[in-house]
């Protein structure tokens, strides 16, 4: 489809460029707009074969039987609506997100604000150190994760015995294993957040806040009056940002608990894993991650509009 | 109010100044380790436990963070395991590919993008950043038909054709940034003296805009190594699969967990990533901050 729309505008520009009058600096500008868009070719067909049309063709899915044969309308959608397990998913992939984004932007705001504190030559080696977790593939470390929270020998229980506590079914109990996954990704995403919001307050001018101390504001009033409405524009793309990934997120989950114990902790993306892929109702699967989309276009709008504001702000 | 007086109360005011900024300094060291310690206690487990027998681990005695007679047999094993030597091999081509593809489509569209311009280029450089917020787990099941259509479920290769379109927007959207901030004087220099578009592209924006190149291309590579969805979803035996679904589907079999053979295999695939950003960390921290910052 998109497919189609690229190749006709490329033709009609080159039939343009034949019926052009033969002004030079026409000419060449007619050029420059043809090797332009010959340039952008590759990514045109990347985009529109990888990403556009599995977008539609995912709407087509949707809407189709089981084996693919029928034409069924919405009523894989209404099937998912009122199955027990899915309003379970739609509820836990919301506090799985909103949680975890909460906690990230709250844990790297303080980091980076401790950051920002000690001196520079120093930084670099706790920014190192900091930002290992975000370094290592979130498949390998969940792995570890899940070692540390395994049932029989836990390491995290080993300790609480040290101290004469029972020990925790890490990921055997719904709320606990939600925890338990929300602490990863907290644990993963963290570091984005502290160097995102760490470059963000490098780029406070030093002057608003001296000018505010020879004002007498103390440190609470230089955070809420200085350091925020500076950052309110950052902090906003990158919680969006954020939430967009971790609604999505897809690692974490099949690797801790396989949306288990009794599919207490699945979200969208496993659960249209285990629908799709692993028992074969392409349809049903296709269906469930349609259901993230207005949630990831609300967010994905107001980062663009933040960004282009931001864009602006810079340019003027 | 004599001066003395007031010279003796700046003094003192300026004296408890430094005393609370020491303190705030000590403070924030002390917080940071104690972040530090918490966000390393992982990568730390994983390291002791790569370190330990089978023997040591069922025996399930004593303290977990402590190994007994460490001993690399684990990693001996891995690097000698043909199906472990395997994963790596695909992991390594399949990124390498990854990269080179990001790479030459991102450059292209975002040399086009940022100073030639054509008929609807402005809507196409909003596109590209949206589709950069399309997640993987969005659109996995209808790329399950098309690489079916395709012929190539089950082969590696599928991965090389979808991770450039995971890549190449925020790679192209990092380029456009660096390349827009070029001079519009050096590429009007060489226009005047004759090179075409592509030596501008090669001679000048190129070499200039390095820093962006180095911060795209870790990031191409960040995505194609660690990326876990779509080989899980896509591939199935073992010749076929790169390191993030090999070692979970080789290393764990039903119920038998070899948590020290998994641990250093762990290990042994987070080394690329860790070598390339404790060289390379402050150009991709630089890049990623200035889609914030700047643009």
């Amino acid at each position: 489809m998109a497919v189609g729309a690229s190749v006709s505008t490329n033709t009609t520009g080159r039939r343009d460029g034949g019926s052009q009058p033969k002004s030079s600096l026409k000419k060449f500008s007619q050029r420059r707009s043809t090797i332009a868009f010959a340039l952008c070719l590759p990514l045109i067909l990347l985009v529109s074969a990888f990403v556009i049309y599995p977008a539609f063709y995912a709407l087509y899915l949707s809407m189709l039987n089981k084996k693919m044969t029928a034409f069924v309308g919405l009523n894989n959608f209404t099937f998912l609506l009122k199955r027990n397990t899915f309003q379970l998913v739609i509820y836990q992939s919301c506090l799985f997100a909103i949680s975890a984004v909460l906690i990230k932007a709250l844990l790297g705001f303080i980091i980076a604000h401790l950051m920002h504190n000690i001196p520079g030559k120093n930084q670099r080696i706790w920014r190192g150190l900091l930002l290992v977790p975000w370094v290592i593939p979130l498949a390998l470390s969940t792995l570890t994760w899940w070692w540390m929270f395994d049932s029989s020998y836990s390491a995290f229980n080993w300790i609480l015995n040290q101290f004469g506590f029972e020990g925790v079914p890490w990921l055997g109990v719904g709320w606990i294993a939600r925890l338990c996954t929300i602490a990863v990704n907290v644990w993963y995403g963290t570091p984005f957040f502290m160097i995102m919001y760490l470059a963000a307050l490098k780029s406070v001018p030093e002057q608003l806040y001296e000018a505010a101390s020879i004002d007498g504001a103390n440190s609470v009033q230089k955070l809420l009056f200085v350091t925020l409405p500076m950052m309110r524009n950052i902090i906003s793309i990158t919680v969006l940002f954020s939430l967009i990934v971790t609604f999505a997120d897809f690692d974490i989950v099949r690797i801790l608990t396989a949306g288990g114990p009794q599919d207490n902790t699945h979200v969208f993306a496993t659960y249209a894993f285990q629908i799709g892929i692993q028992s074969g109702d392409i349809p049903l699967g296709a269906a469930d991650s349609l259901f993230m989309f207005p949630m990831l276009a609300f967010a994905a709008f107001f980062v663009l509009r933040g960004v282009t504001k931001r864009t602006k702000e810079i340019a003027a | 109010m004599s001066a003395t007086t007031m010279e003796s109360r700046a003094a003192k005011r300026a004296n408890s100044l430094a005393r609370q900024r020491v303190w705030a300094l000590w403070g924030s060291y002390i917080a940071l380790g104690v972040f530090v310690i918490i966000f390393l206690v992982p990568p730390f487990y994983t390291i002791i436990t790569s370190l330990k027998t089978s023997a040591e681990i069922s025996a399930q005695s004593g303290s977990p963070w402590m190994v007994k007679d460490p001993t690399l047999e684990n990693f001996w094993y891995l690097i000698t395991y043909p199906n472990f030597q395997i994963y790596y091999l695909n992991s390594v081509m399949i990124t390498v590919l990854t990269v080179v593809i990001s790479m030459v489509i991102s450059i292209l569209a975002a040399f086009s993008l940022s100073r030639m311009g054509f008929w609807g280029s402005q809507a196409l450089s909003t596109g590209v950043f949206l589709t950069y917020l399309v997640p993987p787990s969005l659109l996995f099941i209808p790329l399950f038909q098309i690489v079916g259509m395709l012929g190539l479920i089950n082969s590696v290769w599928c991965l090389a054709l979808l991770y450039p379109t995971l890549a190449v927007p925020f790679c192209t959207w990092i380029m456009i940034g660096y390349f827009s901030s070029i001079p519009k004087e050096l590429d009007e220099a060489a226009l005047i003296d004759g090179a075409g578009y592509l030596q501008m592209l090669f001679k000048i924006f190129i070499p200039v805009a390095m820093p962006g190149i180095i911060a795209a291309t870790i990031f191409a590579f960040t995505v194609a190594w660690g990326a876990f969805l779509y080989p899980l979803a896509y591939l199935y035996t073992s010749n076929q699969m790169v390191l993030t679904v090999g070692i979970i589907s080789d290393l764990i079999r039903g119920d038998v967990f070899q948590w020290g053979k998994i641990m250093a295999a762990c290990l042994l695939a987070s080394l690329p990533p860790i070598v390339i950003y404790a060289f390379l960390m402050d150009y991709y921290v630089a890049g990623l901050t200035a889609g914030a910052t700047k643009g």
